[in-house]
């Protein structure tokens, strides 16, 4: 089982859903992994505190001119669609950063003299925090291009047992890698008209990628019918609040999960997903009659 | 002319908030909303739109069942997986159009794309050059450009020396195009973990790009500890340090009313006072 969680406007509390959530299945006995797919800035390890003794680095592939070779045609910069290659009167340069490794300049090019190279563009680590699994994507700090890393993460999901995605925030190349084959999609928003705004596009999002998805809503206190009416409205499940409180957002200042935060949090979580479970069969169920 | 960008790493930490009171003290300013994905500046200021455009996306392909004959090369050298029994997944798809070069018997077909919208709108506090992504278009990178493109333009054609900047979270492609060759970066943070965490990378970001660059800590008392971690790290690191803003519910309710919280009564008010004069002394307007 495949459950993102994801968000549109940042900070809303993605990854305190999600390490939460984690944790209380982990210490009541499920086969569970932790994926921090958002890979420009990864903040589950904070709470999750693992112990990751696997790294790799993750490359994409870049052209390498063989200037000798080359005939200074032109071919390979007139097809990229990236502006990644420039052919100058004596040789052709190459812009990695901009490269989305569609292998089209080697492809094409009438002399053979594009190689393959590579570019670093992050690490993976894997570990475990107790029996949990833990995974995360680090991107590498100027590089333009995380989906790449983002599906390097999502290799690493358990193909029996529970994988929680942790989703960046926004809703387009990274946000839509992390969420597309998911199960079921968290959405975790706060009642503001901020809030508000990025839940409809990131209800959106899940809806084009078809995953159902429902809505945690994070410091509720004035102003929650904001999100209650959009769900209403939308049909979206309503899954858990989250209440404005200075003993969760000080626990969270200092990396203390949900789950520890404040007493009784373990059992809405597994509340959480008990009704997730209930809302991907129904869907199984259902969904494919519609 | 002047550009400060307002980027966080983390997101949530209130960079809309900051930007939408700047807009309220600054004068002569034009301004830009550069979270194209997840814009939100456009709540708390009520824009007019006074002109859109639309912003082309680049062209989708499109298989031609009757031409094709499942030779099945374009699937072969597709590197994203988006070619799967002659339909192209457009969610998965980055336009590279190798499959469209590639097509031995020209089946595969270009399509126009409308990858979002831009607008330049009136609000009462100073012109703004906003947009709007489509959901999971590419491109959210260009998309920022041209949203600065514009707002400089704007800029020079009313004789106004600032542009204020509201950047979207991360350290990735629209972080990068909407910080390179901004006058200043303004990082708000939030004294927690995670925030102390971005921080460092976002700080290593704008170093690698060469942006002057100053810190502001929000809600620095919710944990006081984790705010003397910031400032320590902001001396270790030379940045400046351009204010603390205190918890306040009046930001919450500002954007409940949909306003900038400068335009309410209350105590965070006098801290973004002394947050704006130091940034428009780093800024040298």
């Amino acid at each position: 089982m495949i459950i993102a969680v994801a968000s549109g406007k940042g900070g809303t509390g993605k990854t305190t859903v999600a390490t939460g959530l984690v944790l209380v299945l982990r210490d009541s006995g499920h086969k569970v992994a932790y994926l921090d797919c958002d890979v420009e800035e990864p903040n589950g390890h904070i709470f999750m505190a693992p112990q990751c003794n696997e790294s790799e680095d993750i490359f994409i592939e870049v052209p390498e001119i063989e200037q000798d070779k080359c005939a200074l045609c032109g071919k390979c910069a007139e097809l990229c669609v990236f502006n990644a290659l420039l052919v100058t009167s004596d040789e052709v340069i190459t812009f990695p950063e901009l490269c989305h490794g569609c292998g089209g300049c080697r492809y094409f090019c009438p002399a053979q003299a594009v190689r393959s190279g590579r570019k670093k563009i992050g690490t993976v680590e894997r570990g475990t925090a107790g029996r949990a699994v833990f995974v995360r994507g680090e991107l590498q700090v100027g590089t333009a291009l995380s989906p790449p890393l983002v599906n390097a993460v999502k290799k690493n999901q358990l193909s029996r047992g529970i994988n929680v995605m942790d989703a960046p925030p926004g809703t387009s190349c990274p946000a839509v890698a992390t969420v597309r084959g998911a199960d079921f999609c968290i959405l975790v928003t706060e009642p503001t008209p901020f809030g508000l705004h990025d839940l409809a596009l990131a209800a959106q999002m899940a809806k084009s990628l078809g995953v159902p998805c429902g809505v945690v809503v994070n410091r509720a206190g004035d102003g929650r019918e904001l999100i209650e009416n959009f769900c209403l409205q939308e049909g979206l499940p309503l899954l858990m609040k989250i209440p404005l409180s200075r003993t969760i957002a000080e626990a969270g200042s200092r990396g203390v999960p949900l789950n520890q935060a404040e007493v009784g949090w373990d059992r809405m979580l597994l509340l959480l997903y008990s009704d997730i479970k209930g809302l991907i069969m129904s869907e199984r169920a259902y969904g494919n009659q519609r | 002319m002047k550009e400060l960008t307002v980027i966080s790493g983390k997101g949530g930490t209130g960079k809309t908030s900051v930007t939408g009171s700047f807009a309220v003290l600054a004068e002569k300013h034009v301004l830009a909303d550069c979270d194209v994905d997840a814009a939100n500046l456009h709540l708390i200021l009520n824009p007019q739109v006074q002109h859109r455009e639309s912003f082309p996306g680049m062209p989708m392909v499109e298989i031609i069942t009757e031409k094709c004959t499942g030779c099945g090369l374009c699937e072969q050298l597709c590197r994203y997986g988006a070619i799967k029994d002659g339909a192209v997944d457009e969610m998965s798809c980055e336009r590279c159009l190798v499959c469209y070069h590639a097509c031995p018997e020209k089946a595969v077909q270009l399509v126009d794309n409308v990858a979002g919208e831009w607008f330049i709108s009136h609000t009462r506090y100073g012109p703004m050059v906003h947009a709007r992504l489509g959901i999971a278009q590419e491109n959210s990178g260009k998309l920022v450009t041209e949203v600065r493109r514009r707002a400089r333009t704007l800029a020079e054609e009313q004789g106004k020396n600032l542009i204020i900047t509201d950047g979207p979270p991360g350290i990735g492609c629209p972080v990068i195009s909407a910080l390179g060759g901004s006058d200043l970066a303004l990082v708000v943070v939030e004294p927690t973990l995670s925030s102390i965490h971005d921080l460092f990378r976002v700080l290593e970001l704008t170093e690698h790009f060469k942006v002057q660059t100053a810190v502001c800590i929000n809600k620095w008392d919710i944990n006081p500890d984790n705010t003397r971690e910031v400032e320590n790290i902001c001396h270790n690191k030379k940045v400046t340090l351009a204010g603390r803003l205190r918890y306040d519910p009046a930001v919450v309710a500002a954007a409940m009313e949909g306003k900038p919280v400068i335009r309410l009564p209350s105590t965070v008010a006098g801290d973004i006072v002394s947050l704006w004069d130091c940034v428009r002394q780093e800024l040298g307007v």
